[in-house]
Order: C-alpha cells, then sequence, then structure tokens
C-alpha cells in the first residue's frame, strides 16, 4: 500500500547492494511496530497469570522477532525500486502470499481431517482420549472445527480471493507487505487459536472459541485484509467488478461484522488469557447463533461461492449461465442468511417469536442458496462431455451437488417439527459433512488442482489418473461418513421419544450411546478414506511443483462467437 | 487479453443467449432470464411464510410480539402433550397410587404397570450407579441380590429411595463406618490383623503373620457394635453382613484395609424432590422384584 | 434490460456495494436481537436465582476449558420426551448470569441443565476419574487430572469484578472475600456466612481429599448446583409463555 512513498534508509543499514534504496513507509512502519510488539509481548509473558498464556506471549514475540528480520532480510534482497505494476504491458501479478496460502491449507487441510478422524475414533473408543488433558475429545473438538474451516478454508479463501481480484480486476495485488501480512497475520492466529484449544484457553463459544487476545489479533490482520483487497478493486482495469468479487466483499465485510459483535470481551487483565463475554444467556445465545450460522452462510457459503464464480467457468471453458441469477441470488442469499440463526435454537429458551422468525427465512433461503448451485451446474450446458476426461472439473461439480444437498436439508432441518428430532443429534453432523466435505471440501481441492499448475508455471497437474483416484476414494468417504450420520442421528432422535405403549419413555441415554457404536466406527471408515484422497491429492501437488515436466496436456477453449 | 468492447454483444453457440458482454480474465457471462421454476418456488416459499408469520407468534413490538392467530406457545403445547400422557396414564396412576406395595405384586396389571414405569426411571436415574441391571458396583449396592444393607422388604426399599442413604435428607438414613487408621483408633498393624479377620469371617486366605485371636479381640471391640458379634451386618445401621462372601466393596485385603483407614459411608441422594411418589413406588416395585426382594 | 441495467452502479463502485452488503445484513440482525433485550418477556420472573459463588464459577471456567459442551448440552427443550428425561423444560432465567451461555448443539452425552444434586460427590469424582468404571457403555473422557491440580483461587476476584462490570450483581464484599470464600465453600468446616452472600449454597469437601481445594472440588461444586436454584414448586408456567 505504502511503496510510493519513501524515505531514505539509515545510514548504514543496507549493504552494498543498497545503494540508493530506502526503506518504504511499509517496512520500516511494520519493522518498528514488531519491535514494539516483541518487547510487550516479552513484558506480558513475564507477568502472565498462567505459563499457557506466557508460552503464547512468547509465540507473539518470536513471530515479531522473525518479521524484524524478515524485513531486514527482503530490504537487503530487494531492488531498489518497487516491482513493477506492468511487464510488457501485462500485469505484473503478486503469486507469492498466494503460493503460501495455498500450500499451507493443504498442510492445515491434512492436520484438520487428522484430528477429525482422531475425534470419530474417540468416540467409538474412548481410549483412544489416552487420559490426557490435551488431547481429549473437548478440547480436540474445537481444533478439529476450527482447523477445517478458518486454516484449510480460510487459507483457500485469502489464497483464491488474492488470485481472483488481481485476474479479474487485471492488476498487481495493492501493497507491498500488505499481502505478506495478511496471510502470515492470518497463520500465526491458527497458531495461537490451535495451541490454545490444546491447552485449555478458550471461550466456550463454537467456532469463536478463540480467547480475547487471538481476536483482537485477527481482527488486525482482518482490517488489512479488506483493504489489500479493496484496493486492488479501486486500481482495477475492468470498468465492472465481477461476481465473484462481490461475494468475497460479502465475505469479508460480514465475518468482520459477526466476529466483532460475537466477541465482544472484557478480558480479566492483560496478563490473563481469560475473558468473559459481555452478552450472557438468552442474548449470548441469540448472537452466537446469528455468529455461528452465518459463518455457515458468509464463510462457509459466500467464500466458496465466489470461488465457484471463478474457477467453474474457467475449467469449463464455458460463460456463467445467467447473470441475473446473479444478482437476485446474490442480494437475496446475503439478506436471507442473517435471518435463519434462530434455527439452531428451536424449542429452547429463546423466545418462540424468534424461532418463527428463523424458520421462515430458513426455508425462504432456499431458493436463494440454489441460485447458485443453478448458476454453477448450467454453466456446464455444452461442456458436459468434459466430465468424462476432466476429473478435477468433476470435482468442482460434484462440489455444486452436494452444495444443493446441503442446502436443501438445511431448511428441511430448520423446519421445527423437523428440528425437534435433529438437533443434538448425529443428524446435524451428517448435515454438516454433506456440506464441509462435499461443498467446501471438494470446490477447494478443485480450486487447488486449478490454480497450483497457474501459480507454479506448470502446463499441467503431475497425474490426472491420481485426481480421478482422490475423486473416487473421497466421494466414497463422504457418501460412507453422511450416510451413516443420518441413520445415527434419525436412529438416535427416536429412541430418545420412543414410548412405550403403556406410555413410558422406552430408552434410557446410554441405551442410545451404545446403539451409535457401530455407526461411529463405519463414520471413522468414511473420514479415513477421506483423508485418504487428500493425501493422494498433497502427493500429486508435490510432483506438481517438483517436476517441471508436465505429465498430460491442459484443457479446450471457450466456444464464443461475434454475434450476428 | 483485453475486455471486450461492450458494445460488441456476444452470442454463445451453443445456447444462442447472448452474453452481457463483459469479460473477466477470460470469463463470460450469459444474460439468461431467471429459470422460471426457480422464481415460482421462491415466491411460494415467500407466500407461505407470509402466512405462517401471521398464524404463529413472529413480530417484535415495542413492549410486546405478535402472537400469531391461535396463541400458539410451545411452552402452551408442551403442557397439553404432558397433560395428554397423564390421561393416558390416568386410570393405572392412580390405582397405583392407592394400592399398597403388596397389592401392587399381588395385582399382575398393576405389577406390570408399575415395572414398566420403574423401568423408565431406573434407567436414566439409577443405572448410572446401580448399573443398568441394577447389578451394582464398588461401593454402589447390587439391587439384585440377596443381601440388602438397609433392610430388602418393599417398604424398606421404598424408604432408601425416597430419603436416601447419607442424603443430607432429614429422614435419610444415617450411620457410616469409622476412619479407624486415619483417626488413630487402630494402628496400621491391627487394622491389618482385622483385616484378615474378616476374611477369615468368609473363609478367605490370610496371612502368615494372622492371629486369629488378636483378631477376633480387635474385632469385637470395635466392629460387634455394627457388624455384630458374630459379623452378620445390621440393617438398623447399613453395616453390611461380612460373613455371606457378598462384598459391597471388595474382598481383597488392599480395599478392606482402605476402608478402616479412611472409613466407609457412600451416599445415595433422596428422590422425593425430584420424582413424584407414584414413579418412587413403581420405583420400588421394580428394585424389589429384580431379583433379591425379601 | 432497464432494470438489470440499474445494477452497474453496485458493479462499478466499490463502496456503494460494501454499503449495500451492510444494509442487507444489518436488517436481519437487529429485529431479532434488539428486542431480546427490551422485551420484558424475554427473561421470565422467578424466584431463588443468584449469581454463581466464587467456587462455582471456578468450577464452571474449567467446564468450559475441558470441552465438556462439545457433548452435553444444558438446555431441556419444552419436547415432552425432554422434559420426562430431564424435567422441567430450561428457562431464560436459568442462565442469565452465564457468561457465555453454555446450552451446547449436541448430546453426545445427556443433558445437565439439571443434574445438580441428582448423584452423589463420590460419584462425580469417580465418574470424572474414569466413567466407564460406573457406566461400562460411556463413551465420555476420564478427567484423572481434575483432582490432582489445586485450585488457582488467586484471580477469582478479578474475574468477578469483570463479570460485575458486565451487570452481575456481584458486592465489592463479594469480591474481596472471593478466594477465602472459594476455599469455605470448599471444606466441610463451618462456611461462616457463606449462604449469607449465597443463599442456598452448599458447602462441602466436593473432591474427598482433605485440605486440598482442587480442580475436582470446582467443578463438582458446579456441576451440584445446576438447575437447582429456581424454586419450581412456586414458579408459574402459564405466566410465562412465550
Ligand atoms: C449417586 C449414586 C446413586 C444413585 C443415582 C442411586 N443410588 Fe441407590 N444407592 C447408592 C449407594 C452408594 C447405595 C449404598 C449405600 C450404602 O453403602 O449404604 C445405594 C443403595 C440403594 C438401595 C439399598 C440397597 C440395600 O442393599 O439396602 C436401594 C434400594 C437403592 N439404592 C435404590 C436406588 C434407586 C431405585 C435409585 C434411582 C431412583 C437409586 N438407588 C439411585 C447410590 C445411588
Ligand atoms: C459405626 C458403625 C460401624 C463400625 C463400628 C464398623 N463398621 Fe464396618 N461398615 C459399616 C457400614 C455402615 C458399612 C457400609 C459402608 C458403605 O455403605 O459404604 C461398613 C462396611 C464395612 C466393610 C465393607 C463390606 C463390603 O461388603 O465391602 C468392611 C470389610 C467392614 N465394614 C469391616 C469393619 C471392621 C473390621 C470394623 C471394625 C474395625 C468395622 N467395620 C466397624 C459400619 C460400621
Ligand atoms: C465425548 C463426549 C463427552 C465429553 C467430552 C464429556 N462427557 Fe460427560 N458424558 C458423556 C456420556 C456419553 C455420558 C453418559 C454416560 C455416563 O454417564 O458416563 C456422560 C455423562 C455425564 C454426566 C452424568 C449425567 C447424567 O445425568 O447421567 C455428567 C455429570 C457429566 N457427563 C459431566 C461431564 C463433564 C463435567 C465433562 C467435562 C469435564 C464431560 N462430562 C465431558 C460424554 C461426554
Ligand atoms: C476426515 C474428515 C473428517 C472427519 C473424520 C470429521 C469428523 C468429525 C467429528 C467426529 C466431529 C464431531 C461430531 C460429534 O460431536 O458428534 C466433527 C464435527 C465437525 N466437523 Fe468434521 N470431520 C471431517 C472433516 C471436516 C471438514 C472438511 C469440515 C469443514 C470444512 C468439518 C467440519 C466440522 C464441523 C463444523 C463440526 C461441528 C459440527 C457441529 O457442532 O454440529 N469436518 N467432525
Ligand atoms: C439454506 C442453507 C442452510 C440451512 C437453512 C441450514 C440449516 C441448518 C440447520 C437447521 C442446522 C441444525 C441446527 C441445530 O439443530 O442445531 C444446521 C446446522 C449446521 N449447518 Fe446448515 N444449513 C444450510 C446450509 C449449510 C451449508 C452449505 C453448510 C456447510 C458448508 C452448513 C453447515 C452447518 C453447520 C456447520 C451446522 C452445525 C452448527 C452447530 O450446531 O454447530 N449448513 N444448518
Ligand atoms: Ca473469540
Ligand atoms: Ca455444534
Ligand atoms: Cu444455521
Amino acid at each position: 500500500m505504502a511503496q510510493s512513498a519513501t524515505i531514505p534508509a539509515k545510514g548504514g543499514s543496507g549493504g552494498p547492494g543498497a545503494v540508493g534504496k530506502s526503506l518504504t513507509v511499509g517496512e520500516l512502519g511494520l519493522g518498528l511496530a514488531a519491535v514494539l510488539m516483541a518487547f510487550f509481548s516479552i513484558y506480558v509473558a513475564a507477568k502472565a497469570y498462567t505459563p499457557e498464556y506466557a508460552f503464547h506471549a512468547y509465540v507473539f514475540a518470536a513471530a515479531s522477532i522473525a518479521a524484524v528480520f524478515a524485513i531486514g532480510n527482503r530490504y537487503m534482497n530487494r531492488d531498489a525500486a518497487p516491482p513493477a505494476q506492468f511487464i510488457d504491458g501485462k500485469p505484473n501479478y503478486n503469486y507469492g502470499p498466494i503460493k503460501f496460502s495455498t500450500l499451507i491449507s493443504l498442510f492445515w487441510g491434512v492436520a484438520g481431517f487428522l484430528v477429525g478422524l482422531i475425534i470419530a475414533l474417540q468416540l467409538a473408543f474412548p481410549a483412544m482420549n489416552f487420559d490426557l488433558p490435551w488431547i481429549s475429545f473437548g478440547r480436540l473438538r474445537p481444533l478439529h472445527t476450527s482447523a477445517v474451516i478458518f486454516a484449510f478454508g480460510g487459507n483457500v479463501l485469502l489464497a483464491t480471493s488474492f488470485y481472483v481480484v488481481q485476474r479479474t480486476c487485471r492488476t498487481r495485488l495493492a501493497g507491498d507487505l500488505a499481502p505478506w501480512f495478511v496471510v502470515l497475520g492470518y497463520n500465526l492466529f491458527i497458531v495461537i487459536a490451535g495451541t490454545g484449544y490444546l491447552l485449555g484457553i478458550t471461550q466456550g463459544k463454537e467456532y469463536a472459541e478463540p480467547e480475547w487476545y487471538s481476536d483482537l489479533w485477527l481482527t488486525v490482520v482482518w482490517v488489512v485484509y479488506l483493504l489489500v483487497f479493496l484496493a486492488t478493486i479501486w486500481k482495477r482495469e475492468e470498468p465492472h467488478i465481477y461476481v465473484a468479487n462481490w461475494f468475497y466483499i460479502a465475505f469479508i465485510v460480514t465475518i468482520a461484522v459477526l466476529h466483532l459483535v460475537n466477541n465482544t470481551t472484557v478480558p480479566v487483565s492483560i496478563f490473563s488469557p481469560k475473558s468473559y463475554i459481555v452478552w450472557s444467556g438468552v442474548q449470548d445465545a441469540m448472537v452466537q447463533w446469528w455468529y455461528g450460522h452465518n459463518a455457515v452462510g458468509f464463510f462457509l457459503t459466500a467464500g466458496f461461492l465466489a470461488i465457484m464464480y471463478y474457477f467453474v467457468p474457467k475449467q469449463a471453458g464455458r460463460p456463467v449461465y445467467s447473470y441475473r441469477l446473479s444478482i437476485i441470488h446474490f442480494w437475496a442469499l446475503i439478506f436471507m442468511y442473517i435471518w435463519a440463526g434462530p434455527h439452531h435454537l428451536h424449542y429452547t429458551a429463546l423466545p418462540d417469536w424468534a424461532q418463527t422468525l428463523g424458520m421462515v427465512f430458513s426455508i425462504m433461503l432456499w431458493m436463494p442458496s440454489w441460485g447458485g448451485m443453478i448458476n454453477g451446474l448450467m454453466t456446464l450446458s455444452g461442456a458436459w462431455d468434459k466430465l468424462r476426461t476432466d476429473p478435477v472439473l468433476r470435482m468442482l461439480v460434484v462440489s455444486i451437488a452436494f452444495y444443493g444437498m446441503s442446502t436443501f436439508e438445511g431448511p428441511l432441518m430448520s423446519v421445527k417439527v423437523v428440528n425437534s428430532l435433529s438437533h443434538y443429534t448425529d443428524w446435524t453432523i451428517g448435515h454438516v459433512h454433506s456440506g464441509a466435505l462435499g461443498w467446501v471440501g471438494f470446490v477447494s481441492f478443485g480450486a487447488i488442482y486449478c490454480l497450483v499448475p497457474w501459480l507454479w508455471g506448470r502446463k499441467g497437474l503431475y497425474s490426472l489418473k491420481l485426481v480421478n483416484w482422490h475423486f473416487w476414494v473421497s466421494t466414497i468417504g463422504i457418501v460412507v461418513y453422511i450416510t451413516s450420520m443420518w441413520v445415527a442421528g434419525i436412529l438416535q432422535g427416536l429412541m430418545w421419544r420412543a414410548y412405550t405403549a403403556l406410555g413410558f419413555l422406552e430408552y434410557s441415554f446410554i441405551e442410545t450411546v451404545d446403539a451409535m457404536h457401530p455407526f461411529y466406527i463405519i463414520r471413522a471408515i468414511g473420514g479415513g478414506l477421506f483423508l485418504a484422497g487428500t493425501l493422494i491429492m498433497v502427493w500429486n501437488i508435490y510432483k506438481t511443483i517438483a517436476s517441471p515436466e508436465p505429465a498430460e496436456s491442459p484443457l479446450g477453449n471457450p466456444s464464443l462467437v461475434p454475434a450476428e | 487479453m483485453s475486455s471486450t468492447n461492450p458494445n460488441v454483444k456476444m452470442v454463445d453457440s451453443h445456447t444462442g443467449t447472448a452474453t452481457t458482454g463483459h469479460e473477466w480474465d477470460g470469463i463470460q457471462e450469459l444474460n439468461t432470464p431467471l429459470p422460471r421454476w426457480w422464481l415460482v418456488i421462491l415466491y411460494a416459499t415467500i407466500v407461505w411464510s407470509v402466512g405462517y408469520v401471521f398464524v404463529y407468534p413472529a413480530i417484535p413490538m415495542i413492549s410486546s410480539f405478535t402472537q400469531g392467530m391461535f396463541g400458539w406457545s410451545s411452552r402452551g403445547d408442551v403442557a397439553s402433550e404432558l397433560n395428554a400422557l397423564k390421561a393416558l396414564r390416568g386410570p393405572m396412576v392412580s390405582a397405583l397410587g392407592g394400592a399398597s406395595l403388596a397389592d401392587i405384586e399381588r395385582d399382575p396389571k398393576l405389577l406390570t404397570f408399575a415395572r414398566a414405569q420403574g423401568k423408565a426411571a431406573f434407567g436414566d436415574n439409577c443405572a448410572p450407579c446401580h448399573g443398568a441391571g441394577g447389578g451394582g458396583s464398588k461401593g454402589f449396592a447390587n439391587l439384585n441380590d440377596d443381601d440388602w444393607l438397609w433392610g430388602g422388604k418393599a417398604e424398606d426399599i421404598q424408604q432408601t429411595i425416597a430419603f436416601g442413604i447419607r442424603s443430607g435428607h432429614p429422614k435419610g438414613r444415617e450411620g457410616s463406618m469409622p476412619a479407624f487408621g486415619r483417626d488413630g483408633i487402630l494402628k496400621s498393624a491391627e487394622v491389618s490383623q482385622v483385616a484378615d479377620f474378616v476374611r477369615s469371617l468368609s473363609g478367605l486366605s490370610t496371612e502368615a503373620s494372622f492371629d486369629k485371636a488378636a483378631g477376633a479381640k480387635i474385632f469385637e471391640e470395635n466392629c460387634a457394635a455394627c457388624h455384630g458379634s458374630d459379623g452378620k451386618g445390621n440393617v438398623e445401621t447399613g453395616a453390611p453382613n461380612l460373613t455371606d462372601k457378598i462384598w459391597l466393596w471388595s474382598s481383597d485385603k488392599a480395599t478392606i484395609v482402605e476402608g478402616l483407614t479412611n472409613g466407609r459411608g457412600n451416599v445415595m441422594p433422596a428422590w422425593v424432590d425430584r420424582l413424584d411418589d407414584t414413579t418412587i413406588k413403581a420405583l420400588t416395585v421394580y428394585v424389589h422384584t429384580l431379583g433379591g426382594g425379601k | 434490460m432497464s432494470l438489470w441495467q440499474k445494477h452497474a452502479i453496485f458493479e462499478k463502485n466499490s463502496i456503494i456495494l460494501i454499503i449495500g452488503v451492510l444494509v442487507m445484513i444489518s436488517i436481519g440482525g437487529l429485529v431479532e436481537i434488539l428486542p431480546l433485550f427490551y422485551l420484558k418477556s424475554t427473561i421470565e420472573k422467578v424466584e431463588g436465582l443468584r449469581p454463581y459463588t466464587p467456587l462455582e464459577l471456578a468450577g464452571r471456567n474449567i467446564y468450559v476449558r475441558e470441552g465438556c459442551y462439545t457433548c452435553h448440552s444444558q438446555m431441556i427443550r419444552s419436547l415432552r420426551d425432554e422434559v420426562e428425561r430431564y424435567g422441567h423444560y430450561s428457562l431464560a432465567a436459568e442462565s442469565m448470569y452465564d457468561h457465555p451461555f453454555q446450552w451446547g448443539s449436541k448430546r453426545n452425552g445427556p443433558d445437565l441443565a439439571r443434574v445438580g444434586a441428582k448423584y452423589s460427590d463420590e460419584w462425580h469424582r469417580q465418574h470424572l476419574a474414569d466413567p466407564r468404571s460406573l457406566v461400562p457403555g460411556s463413551i465420555m473422557p476420564s478427567y484423572p487430572w481434575l483432582a490432582k491440580t489445586e485450585l488457582d483461587v488467586s484471580h477469582l476476584g478479578e474475574d468477578m469484578n469483570v463479570l460485575a462490570l458486565e451487570g452481575t450483581p456481584y458486592t465489592a464484599d463479594m469480591i474481596t472475600k472471593a478466594a477465602a470464600d472459594a476455599k469455605a465453600q470448599a471444606s466441610d468446616e463451618d462456611p461462616g456466612d457463606l449462604a449469607a452472600r449465597y443463599p442456598k449454597v452448599i458447602a462441602r469437601n466436593f473432591d474427598g481429599r482433605p485440605g486440598a481445594v482442587t480442580e475436582a472440588d470446582a467443578l463438582i461444586a458446579y456441576l451440584q448446583m445446576l438447575g437447582t436454584l429456581v424454586d419450581f414448586k412456586i414458579y408459574d408456567d402459564k405466566a410465562n409463555l412465550r
């Protein structure tokens, strides 16, 4: 952002190669901030109330010191002039931070799926908790949800949004250090949040478990993210903002609002990791599920729809099906999603009126959601035959099908009578994972398969055959996972409410726990397959990057002719 | 690649639909109208929702909210469901309430009903301590053998369930075993002797150093008051029978020594404030007929 | 043609697009959240509710820390089978001092909203240390470290101070006595005037270890009071339909 404003370098700070070089405002400012942060962190660590918190303070200190060195190192090695905006009339796209986010998303993905597999096994075989605090189910489960949603999903969103916004604006990513600050800062947040769960630092609010200091850090990172994204749009070479970017903007802005309101906490002290949220009881519940549902709506839906809107037409080589549908379903989706939170609180102590609103808006949300599905699937008309030969496209298309399925199931589960059965049961878990594995997972994999050859300048992937294997192994895994959870959930719900002919509850709670055992084993197998597929992908990506020779040729071109 | 001139409209050869004329990184958009079926369903859900909002409580106002047409509420709803259940069980429940425990066990219909109700209540309230089949576990009484700490007649059992054991309820059963070792009443060698003596009562092996006369003396002086001179126990104080090979805790010496050192006296909660009278009656019958009733 | 072209304003100006997004996402949130703060019917009128004692608060924080909410709900829904299995459906009032709420969203284990006074301390002790020793089919993890870890009571006053700031009716007296009160509640000795500050408080040596105040003391104290405060014999169901 600050590459234009420069100030002279301090005497002696540059080597021989640094003649005529000067520190940018960004370098100087960020460097100073990191130095201050390092001192402050060490001070906090020294006075921390708990060793866990001191550990986190040291992590911040180490990250700050590393940042100072990285900035210094960069300064030594870079050219005196800022990177060119255009080279030979073509935008000089900035891919560094994108490459980083892409690769680390795979790392977090594997870690998050592995932890998912472990907690699945813990529910089937509780001995897998090993009587250790750090890896007991209650601490690993939030680690799983955060690792897959925020670490895996979040990095995919960072990578694709920085890629898509540059390409569709035909301009270099705004900012010089800022994009790096965003991706590295975000991953620092992930490290703090994740290690915190293992150490027992949590706010106890689902999907918003990180404590106050992680939240503050994320806020800083997120504001810079928004600015980088917007500044890139501001210097675009295209007259219009592409639909993918509407969705990215809705995602970034809304997540910021949700994050701030659901994390309004007062820390016990700056030396304590503990804070208390200002909301309480029923109001906290409403705020939480307004947040929680819209984390689904804007992180897992709007963000990934943006991915769909770029990668599907690109990979299919076809125009987006309907511009008008884009408009209507975009505005309807963001308007209606916000209302649907109370479907997580049916029959609870939340007043009935709010439950009613949550339910009706969930049902009205069905078609706006399917608008995205139609626009994605119908973009393939004229290119359906490619599904036979292109497993990456097949992955993207199946992800859209899962999106359609879970956004049909969601409104169904929002109906109060249905929810009275499904709530608290594994049916919810089945629903979550049809959306999470099928939609979020597959659309991300598809996007990464596209991105890697583009970013690293390879003609294609190392092996399409391996993509095919990944596709089938993981698809079978998903089907096994979600069908077992549907059966388990419905069985569980029916057993909880079963009455004998004489009018008494038929099953005790523990009998329903016993009944889940076989399904938990089957689910773990499904999860294991999904993970196995991902490992195949990691190998394929590694080989693609490591071996510059393309194995198979890239795909065809769009079929557009001028109007008559 | 530069963006297409917006004035030159393109038509997609496959669908014959015009594009919007823009292009981003090679991606174009068709100007396809909204699918008719999609719009129809969207409108239908909106119409349905408006109707639903009229019928049910929905819109928050300044000091209240719209109540809906029929005054429905989920709390009102569950109240009437529970009343319906009461009506279904009603005749049997009042018969149960009126009958004595002995009558219930004589009348097959009442017995079946009481056992069904008892079983339902047992699973979620008692099984966590006494086990799903009433078999108990270390320190938590077995309910299907013939050995009763506090008396095995139906009335005794009812009393135990309603008010508990060492439950803190004023009517609860009281009496626990002192901490002989911890409180310095017995030295550890004496504890060991009397522990062996207790094991000898039910014919279990003893250690080489065991002196039966010494053990018997310690027992008579310290234990007989509760467990009886013959060690057969006492239902007034809940002191178990030590001769019958049935153990509340365990027969191994370490456990016995542990109990003698730190005392014993596990708590069974009182249920009068949580379960209603017929449920407690039904539970009594259920427990009494589990296998070992007196 | 006409109307569709008007949309270009959002496509050409990112600030207008953002304003549009903000307007769209504000309406639903405001309509659903704000009334919960001003509508009197939101929180029922009940007798007997009080804020957590320092020891219970510490126990609650351990409950949060260990992630018990990932398996246990604390929200009995107003459905027939739930009321029969767990007791009276949960009221909004019962969690009014809960920062954060712990209603949960998944029941891998049973609801705990009314588990207070249902079992003995000894049972909880043993159950937390090794659930399968009592319930063979249980899938709950063991928490053997709780009974071995001494409770840190030194900052409880600061915690209560923050909660007071957020509206919990803790008095200055309660806050200064926080650490002492926590210790007093976890012992079998006479707790003095603890009950004057916290009516219906249960004070005893929850973890069975004389002298030591452990995390098990705090957690069991919390579990043993869950759902016991509101007196349902005098609570008026009909007055609180909403
Ligand atoms: C917190 C654990 C716990 C729960 C829950 C519990 N009990 Fe008990 N119960 C005990 C213990 C411990 C004893 C033995 C007390 C003793 O050592 O004297 C006992 C004893 C009894 C006895 C007396 C046994 C005898 O030999 O005299 C009966 C009968 C009984 N329980 C029935 C029930 C029923 C019915 C329920 C459910 C409504 C129930 N209990 C729930 C812990 C429990
Ligand atoms: C004040 C009464 C009292 C005295 C004195 C007493 N006991 Fe006990 N004893 C009990 C009670 C009550 C129990 C059952 C405790 C429970 O429910 O957990 C018991 C339990 C036991 C048990 C465990 C039985 C089992 O089935 O696991 C043993 C062994 C035992 N006592 C031995 C002794 C010996 C030896 C002495 C003397 C040194 C003694 N008791 C003195 C009341 C007493
Ligand atoms: C992996 C899931 C899981 C986690 C995590 C878990 N529990 Fe449980 N819990 C269960 C299951 C299953 C049961 C029912 C079987 C049993 O009683 O052990 C249960 C039962 C209970 C009960 C008895 C409830 C009743 O009414 O019978 C209590 C109390 C309890 N848990 C407390 C806790 C506390 C406190 C924590 C956290 C420190 C915790 N649980 C963490 C699964 C879990
Ligand atoms: C190998 C693959 C995976 C396995 C084995 C797995 C397993 C699990 C398990 C066992 C749970 C806890 C369920 C319970 O408490 O009963 C869970 C919860 C969850 N998982 Fe996964 N998971 C996997 C992948 C994913 C992915 C890719 C995502 C998201 C992108 C995801 C998102 C979630 C969420 C949001 C929850 C919480 C659901 C709720 O609270 O209702 N999971 N997962
Ligand atoms: C129209 C769209 C959707 C609607 C109306 C909807 C509705 C619902 C409902 C009713 C629940 C159950 C709440 C409960 O009983 O506790 C739920 C849970 C959930 N859904 Fe959806 N859903 C939709 C789409 C999606 C998609 C696409 C995803 C994922 C990518 C998703 C992820 C989740 C998650 C993670 C939960 C679990 C929340 C929790 O309890 O922790 N949903 N959804
Ligand atoms: Ca937070
Ligand atoms: Ca959940
Ligand atoms: Cu939702």
